[in-house]
């Protein structure tokens, strides 16, 4: 099992499964966030506290998830990388890096506009906010030093330290509301027990975490894809596909 | 697995260890810190573990619910008055003139910033709504008896913002 995962480490062969997986997940990704944005924007019951600016929950709470699941991923990413010196991974850590962190993006400016009209404050330095805020600055600094080495190799293993150190923001940003008082409310999605929200507000939801899921693997891919050539542009087989390409 | 990556493998893990264990250290140590707001009975009767409690005349936060009935307000100006508790029984009064945010009622969540004047009164700066993690539609809402009533401003009340 192990030998046939190994040989996907080869780029040609990664190059080729992405490109097939792609259109499965863009396809996906879109089918899903459009059934969920229609379903939780147009047709959910609107909230008996706020309203319908309650609606936001449809984009902020799939992007923040997704800010964290982006993160495990590219730590995970990196691990394989360091410990197995396997370049595909590195590739795969510095691919997700940027998605991670407009997603992460997306779910502070969201939960700020929300923020505004419902606590009377756009921001405010309680311990889930502001660890997500930290979130965003590993991003950035994983970003950031993956960009400033020439020597792809040495850069892959700065940026991966950074990546893996960075890991344990994301229990406390999990934990957060639990831990100590914050102006933020606890989850709503609870795994165990049953969910405090109405199951037609909560349907359009899960579709939407699921949809940016898709969405985060459908980018991903995408710059993998764009990383493997890049990294390895003197290659016979990426010179006779530019050559394929270029023809048409 | 050969041995220079068994080495990598307990350099990394090694790492992982040591920066949690750094982490949790300092965040047992910040934790009182990391709160942001003090509940009434911690300003009344001082913090459980440390026993700190706010001077007066110190600029604090403290978070708690709206007691029912609890709140008066002035006709003429945005001048209000509210206590709130928690659920070990300390009472605060609050007094704020501002808008309040649109989640503010009475038995909501709030987070209250401002100066403690006497041993049970903040005059407030700010007054942000907490939010519950509770998510429902208003006829679901009202089967279960939750009772929901936003509050009104007058014309003249608004203007002299």
């Amino acid at each position: 099992m192990w030998k046939w995962l190994h040989s996907y480490a080869d780029p040609q062969r990664a190059y080729r499964l992405s490109s097939t997986l792609l259109p499965w997940f863009s396809y996906l990704a879109f089918a899903f966030i459009a059934i969920g944005t229609v379903w939780g924007l147009l047709f959910a019951p609107s909230d008996y506290q706020q309203g319908d600016s309650y609606r936001i929950i449809f984009i902020h709470v799939p992007a923040a998830s997704m800010s964290m699941t982006a993160y495990i991923a590219m730590a995970s990413a990196s691990f394989i990388g360091m410990v197995w010196q396997i370049k595909s991974a590195d590739w795969v850590a510095a691919s997700i890096a940027p998605v991670g962190a407009v997603m992460t993006f997306i779910a502070l400016i969201t939960g700020a506009a929300w923020g505004k009209p419902m606590w009377g404050t756009w921001w405010v330095w309680d311990a889930r906010l502001t660890s997500e805020l930290v979130l965003l600055f590993l991003y950035l600094g994983v970003i950031s030093l993956y960009a400033s080495f020439e020597d792809k190799v040495l850069a892959a293993r700065a940026a991966g330290i950074l990546a893996i150190v960075g890991v344990v923001n994301i229990p406390i940003i999990k934990y957060s509301v639990e831990w100590w008082s914050s102006l933020h409310q606890p989850s709503t999605i609870k795994i165990i027990e049953e969910s405090t929200m109405s199951s037609d507000m909560l349907y359009p939801l899960l579709i939407n975490i699921v949809g940016f899921g898709l969405l985060l693997g459908a980018i991903t891919l995408l710059r993998f894809r764009t990383e493997i050539l890049a990294r390895n542009s003197m290659r016979s087989w990426v010179r006779e596909l530019a050559q394929i390409e270029g023809a048409k | 697995m050969n041995s220079r990556r068994k080495k990598r493998l307990t350099l990394v893990v090694a790492l992982i260890v040591g920066v949690t264990a750094v982490a949790s250290l300092l965040l047992y140590a910040l934790n009182s810190n990391m709160n942001l707001f003090f509940t009434p009975t911690e300003i009344l009767q001082g913090k459980k573990d440390t026993g700190i409690k706010p001077d007066i005349g110190q600029r604090i936060r403290v978070g708690g619910m709206v007691t029912m009935g609890s709140m008066s307000r002035d006709p003429e100006s945005l001048y209000v008055e509210f206590v709130i508790h928690d659920g070990s029984g300390g009472e605060i009064i609050v007094t704020y003139d501002d808008l309040l945010p649109d989640l503010f009622r009475e038995g909501q969540g709030i987070v209250a910033q401002g100066i403690l004047i006497s041993p049970n009164r903040i005059e407030a700066t700010e007054v942000l709504a907490k939010h519950d993690e509770n998510y429902m539609p208003p006829e679901v809402a009202e089967a279960m008896g939750e009772n929901y009533k936003k509050l009104d401003y007058s014309g003249e009340q608004l203007s002299q913002q």
